[in-house]
């Protein structure tokens, strides 16, 4: 189950954070995926809750909030960008394979949300 | 109402990975260690590969392995028993893969002073390739038995290894398994991994392999 170790990934770096910052209790986390990043985000989803409260100090009922971006390649042989689905490899302009990915495979807590505890 | 705020990180969880990777590798270059990442799919001869090869090294290196399984400590008792070396078991509570965090905690266990440590990935030809480990090399190997298709079908593993071993190759001529088309296949996805056939059964081709670890673990140590 890859997702859960990106989770288990995500959750250490932001409870580490939230030591370090002492923040009592992280609410919410953004994280933006990436469409051809390999990551699915309802499996990334569908473990989230459970990964929260078995392996977070600060995270219990952290709402997890995926904002999907799209996957954009480039083809060297008409110098154009192309949607990476559903063509993949192939540029739907021209047919050549001789392209490469600029955008979408990244994952990214762009991101957390915490009580406002200096707010009156 | 409490209301909330907002923290805008913006921090790549893959570069992150990569960054705990480092950290230790790292560690492993103050103990002088060299770490090798084994991958494979289940069944390909991981385990005998493993005791082939540690059995060719262990007279002149120092020799430690980390087997990661989801249970079970059947690997780890298996090389050990067929080595002498020492060996951990991991177990990765169902994750498809070994990070540099477990790494890591199973370092605590080794004696100081390794040469050599191998890392026994969990069968599975596409997550391992995702998640750094901490290694210092990165092997896949495949079988005869596992089908032209298993190079084919993994680009994304062949793109990480720094070499590929064939295994099985003793049983070539039962199989339809196309040597020249995986072998091809592999140099156009990744020209810098070194191709090593073997047979881990009957040591065709192990003392090259062997060989292989030893240059890589010199041109390392330079």
């Amino acid at each position: 189950m890859h997702e859960l170790g990106i989770a288990f990934h995500i959750i250490k770096e932001i409870d580490a954070l939230a030591e370090e910052k002492s923040l009592s209790s992280v609410k919410g986390v953004t994280l933006e995926v990436g469409e051809v990043s390999g990551v699915v985000p309802r499996y990334l989803e569908d473990v989230w809750k459970w990964a929260c409260e078995n392996r977070s100090k600060h995270m219990s009922g952290c709402k997890l909030t995926i904002v999907v971006t799209k996957g954009i390649s480039y083809c060297k042989s008409c110098n154009k960008t192309y949607p990476t689905l559903p063509t993949g490899r192939k540029c739907p302009h021209c047919q050549s394979e001789d392209t490469y990915l600029v955008e979408g495979n990244e994952v990214l807590i762009q991101s957390i949300q915490v009580d406002d505890e200096s707010a009156e | 109402m409490t209301r909330l705020r907002t923290i805008k990180l913006n921090e790549s969880v893959f570069s992150s990975m990569k960054k705990d990777g480092d950290r230790v590798r790292e560690e492993l270059e103050r103990k002088g260690t060299f770490l090798i990442n084994l991958m494979s799919s289940p069944g390909a001869g991981k385990t005998t590969t493993l005791v082939g090869l540690i059995n060719r090294l262990k007279a002149s290196h120092r020799l430690g392995v980390i087997e990661a399984d989801l249970d079970s400590r059947v690997d780890a008792d298996k090389v050990s028993s067929l080595t002498g070396v020492p060996s951990i078991q991991i177990h990765t509570d169902s994750l498809c893969h070994v990070d540099s965090g477990m790494v890591e905690e199973a370092l605590k266990d080794f004696p100081e002073g390794l040469d050599l440590l191998f890392l026994e990935n969990v069968g599975n030809l596409l997550c391992p390739a995702e998640f750094d480990s901490g290694s210092h090399l990165n092997v896949a190997l495949i079988s005869v038995a596992d089908g032209t298709e298993k190079v084919t079908n993994y680009p994304k593993l062949f793109r990480y290894c720094d070499a590929v071993l064939i295994n099985k190759m003793d049983a070539l001529p039962f199989f339809d398994f196309d040597y020249e088309k995986a072998a091809g296949f592999l140099a156009s996805c990744n020209p810098r991994a070194a191709i090593l056939p073997i047979s881990a059964k009957t040591g065709q081709g192990m003392d090259e392999a062997a060989a292989y670890f030893e240059k890589a673990f010199q041109n390392w140590r330079k």
